[in-house]
C-alpha cells in the first residue's frame, strides 16, 4: 500500500446523519438521471410518431400496462420534484435562502409541492378534472 | 494576501473564464426549461388523446413544432450537462470516466438528431 493510500480519510457518507438538505440534494441528481432516461424514451416516441406506426402502437400499449402507468407516475413525480427543487437551486444561486431555517422550509415546500402537483396531474388524467 | 499567481495577476483574468461556461449554461437551460416544460405538460394533458393521428395533428401546429423542437434540444443539452457532472463525480477510473463521457456525448447528439429530424418531418410533412 502506498503512503498516499494510507492517509486518513474524511468521514464518509454513511457516518453522517441523513438530513432533509442532503436528501433533497442527492434526490435532485437522482431525479435528473431518471428524467434523462425519460428524455431518450421521448426521442424514441417522437421517432415512432414520425416514421413507425407499429412501434408507436407498441409504445402506446406498453404505456397503458400497469408497469407503464407506474413508470409514468414515477416520471411525473420526478419531473415536478426536479422542477421545483431546480427553482430552489436557482434562488440559492441568486444568493437567497441559505439560512438553515429557510433551507429546511424550502426543502419541505418542494417535497409537498411535488406531491401535490403529481396528485393534481393524475386526478386530472384519471377523472378529466381535478375535483 | 491575494490568492493569485503572478501570471494570473498579470493577465488579470482570475481563474474563472471559460471555466464557468458549463455552470452558466446549466442555469440558462434550467431557466428555459421552467417555461418550456410547463408548456409541454399542459399540452400533453389537454391533448384529445395520445393516438398517432391526434398527436401528429397537434405537433403539426407550427407553434407546437417549434416549441417542441426547442424544448427537446434544450432538455437534451441540460441533461448532458447534468449527466456529465454525475459521471465526473462518481466514476473514478480514468479510462471508464473518459469512455462514459464520450458515450454520453454520442448518445446525446444522436438523440438530438433523431428528435430534430422526427419533429421537422411531422411539422413539414
Amino acid at each position: 500500500m502506498s503512503a498516499a493510500a494510507k492517509r486518513p480519510l474524511s468521514p464518509h457518507l454513511q457516518i453522517y446523519k441523513p438530513q432533509l438538505t442532503s436528501f433533497t440534494s442527492i434526490s435532485h441528481r437522482a431525479s435528473g438521471v431518471f428524467l434523462s432516461l425519460g428524455s431518450l424514451l421521448l426521442a424514441v416516441w417522437l421517432y415512432a410518431l414520425a416514421f413507425d406506426s407499429s412501434l408507436y402502437i407498441t409504445i402506446t400499449d406498453a404505456v397503458q400496462s400497469t408497469v407503464g402507468w407506474l413508470a409514468l407516475l414515477a416520471w411525473s413525480a420526478a419531473f415536478y420534484y426536479h422542477l421545483l427543487n431546480g427553482v430552489r437551486h436557482l434562488v440559492w444561486d441568486a444568493g437567497y435562502g441559505f439560512e438553515l431555517k429557510n433551507a429546511y422550509r424550502s426543502g419541505y415546500a418542494v417535497l409537498v409541492g411535488a406531491a401535490v402537483l403529481t396528485a393534481i396531474t393524475w386526478l386530472y388524467v384519471c377523472y378529466g378534472s381535478v375535483l | 494576501m491575494k490568492l493569485e499567481s503572478a501570471l494570473g495577476k498579470a493577465r488579470g483574468l482570475g481563474s474563472a473564464k471559460s471555466g464557468v461556461h458549463h455552470w452558466w449554461m446549466q442555469r440558462v437551460t434550467a431557466i428555459a426549461m421552467i417555461g418550456l416544460s410547463i408548456w409541454f405538460v399542459i399540452s400533453l394533458l389537454t391533448l384529445p388523446s395520445l393516438r398517432q393521428d391526434d398527436a401528429t395533428r397537434w405537433l403539426q401546429e407550427p407553434h407546437n413544432t417549434m416549441l417542441f423542437l426547442v424544448m427537446m434540444v434544450v432538455m437534451l443539452y441540460h441533461s448532458r450537462l447534468g449527466l456529465q457532472v454525475v459521471i465526473e463525480d462518481y466514476i473514478h477510473n480514468k479510462a471508464a470516466k473518459v469512455t462514459s463521457l464520450i458515450a454520453l456525448y454520442f448518445v446525446n447528439i444522436a438523440a438530438m438528431i433523431i428528435v430534430a429530424y422526427s419533429i421537422l418531418s411531422i411539422g413539414l410533412g
